[in-house]
């Protein structure tokens, strides 16, 4: 009997899992669908830099069939349900799609509507267009107060406020604006960075380019007329460019299917990546509620745990592999420089001191990623 | 120790082993999710959240209901209050 998988999502994840599936599986064994609302794949982490001049949001972008092996079939539609107990996935113009192995690898929802005032008053790097917008502002920006920090939690890339903080303070030096400009970082935390090694390490580093820091500051809301961004600890940061990661939630599709938490997100075995109660259903990368940071690198690792796992089950065999947790990323330090992050549940970050080896390993990764990720190379 | 009985958990977060976003973002996002009145769980096996969360909850003014040990990590335990 041919196994019937489906894989909801054409990001890193669900790219990856169906080609690593096309490998293990033979055509007999298994038929793989990938079914994806845009059929175009996108390089995420590259966003951080468009603000900056320093990327164009067409080279983040390639045609998802173009990345996925041929014994895949890519269906390009936009999922309406998830019907859990009829094993079935319901599309919003083509047939319902029925599956023996569902893997959601669905994503996030950006929010703005989550924070009040945010959609009016914020800027953010979290899509092609809102980049663009903010390149656009940071190019007509004559100097002022740039407050930098996130509108709510979870959200995508837990060091990307901070690496976009940095790259700030380089860019506005070179547009000859520093002197003009005060920037404030806000953490959500009582520290810089979750992490207290890396925390220690950027908070000298933030303190000698004289940005400030103001700590356990959660957005609650903005004035976008008084222009003031309100923590939900009581305390307020004047702006005049507010740069605000926006909120996150789960996918439309598992909400609206019923399966998610209050946010949307899956509820998820750390270990073997099964949504609880449904061992037929699978969830890696954004879409899961793990306490792993939504990124592309722990899609990258679940991805591979989730294909061992189907295969196994195709082939009769009990399922052995497990998420240990693993995430391997980098964090942008400015003027050229980064340091490297790589843990999992056991094992916490011991990052390297800020070099450019590593800003130019990212920046080789960011180049290559399209021929070594989605194809299981690394 | 056993969490006293009375206190009824609404919202548990198993985070374990998390380093980023770490146990103290995930109890953030939890007291986020409930309602005022309601009481969020979160275990950690990181040694620096006995320092970490008290003092958020202090700062956010919510209530400290405690911190049980248990085999290997710890729950801490708060109710929203604003």
């Amino acid at each position: 009997m041919t196994a019937r998988i489906v894989v909801l999502g054409g990001g890193v994840g669900g790219t990856l899992v169906s080609n690593l599936l096309a490998r293990k599986l033979s055509r007999s064994a298994a038929e793989i669908t990938v079914v994806d609302a845009t059929g175009r794949h996108i390089y995420q982490p590259g966003w951080l830099y468009v603000p900056f001049g320093l990327e164009k949001p067409e080279n983040l972008v390639k045609r998802e069939r173009s990345l996925l092996s041929r014994k895949v079939r890519l269906v390009v539609d936009r999922v309406v349900k998830i019907d859990a107990d009829a094993r079935r996935v319901v599309l919003a113009e083509g047939a319902p799609l029925e599956y023996d192995y569902l893997v959601v690898a669905a994503g996030a929802r950006l929010a703005p509507e989550a924070v009040p005032g945010y959609e009016e008053a914020a800027h953010n790097f979290y899509n092609a267009e809102n980049a663009l917008r903010l390149r656009a502002a940071l190019y007509g920006f004559g100097g002022g107060t740039v407050v930098v920090g996130v509108a709510d939690i979870p959200y995508k890339c837990p060091p990307a406020p901070l690496e976009f903080t940095f790259m700030l303070e380089d860019y506005l030096k070179q547009r000859g604006l520093r002197d003009r400009t005060k920037i404030v970082y806000l953490s959500p935390l009582n520290r810089v960075f979750t992490i207290e090694t890396v925390s220690q390490m950027v908070t000298p580093l933030l303190e000698e380019r004289g940005v400030e820091y103001r700590l356990f500051f959660n957005t609650e809301s903005i004035d976008p007329v008084a222009k003031v961004v309100r923590s939900m600890e009581g305390e307020e940061e004047q702006y005049d460019l507010l740069v605000l990661v926006p909120p996150h939630r789960g996918a439309p599709v598992v909400v609206e299917s019923g399966l998610g938490d209050q946010q949307g997100w899956l509820p998820t075995d750390r270990e073997t990546l099964q949504v609880k109660g449904r061992p037929e259903i699978y969830a890696l990368g954004d879409a899961t509620d793990l306490p792993v940071s939504k990124s592309g690198s722990a899609a990258h690792f679940q991805a591979k745990v989730v294909a061992d796992r189907i295969a196994d089950a195709v082939h009769g065999k009990q399922p052995a592999a497990k998420y240990d947790g693993h995430v391997l990323c980098f964090l942008e330090t400015g003027y050229g420089q980064a340091t490297q992050l790589a843990f999992d549940y056991e094992h916490p970050p011991q990052p390297p001191r800020p070099s450019r080896f590593y800003h130019y390993e990212k920046m080789l990764f960011n180049r290559t990623y399209w021929y070594i990720v989605p194809r299981g190379i690394v | 120790m056993a969490v006293p009985e009375g206190i009824s958990i609404s919202k548990e977060i198993d985070a374990r082993g998390s380093f980023c976003p770490g146990p103290l973002m995930e109890l953030i996002r939890g007291v986020k999710s409930v309602q005022v009145g309601e009481v969020v769980s979160v275990l950690s096996s990181d040694p620096g959240s006995a320092r970490d969360i008290p003092a958020w909850v202090q700062k956010a003014g919510h209530e400290f209901v405690g911190t049980f040990q248990e085999e290997g990590y710890t729950r801490f335990v708060v109710r929203k209050t604003r």
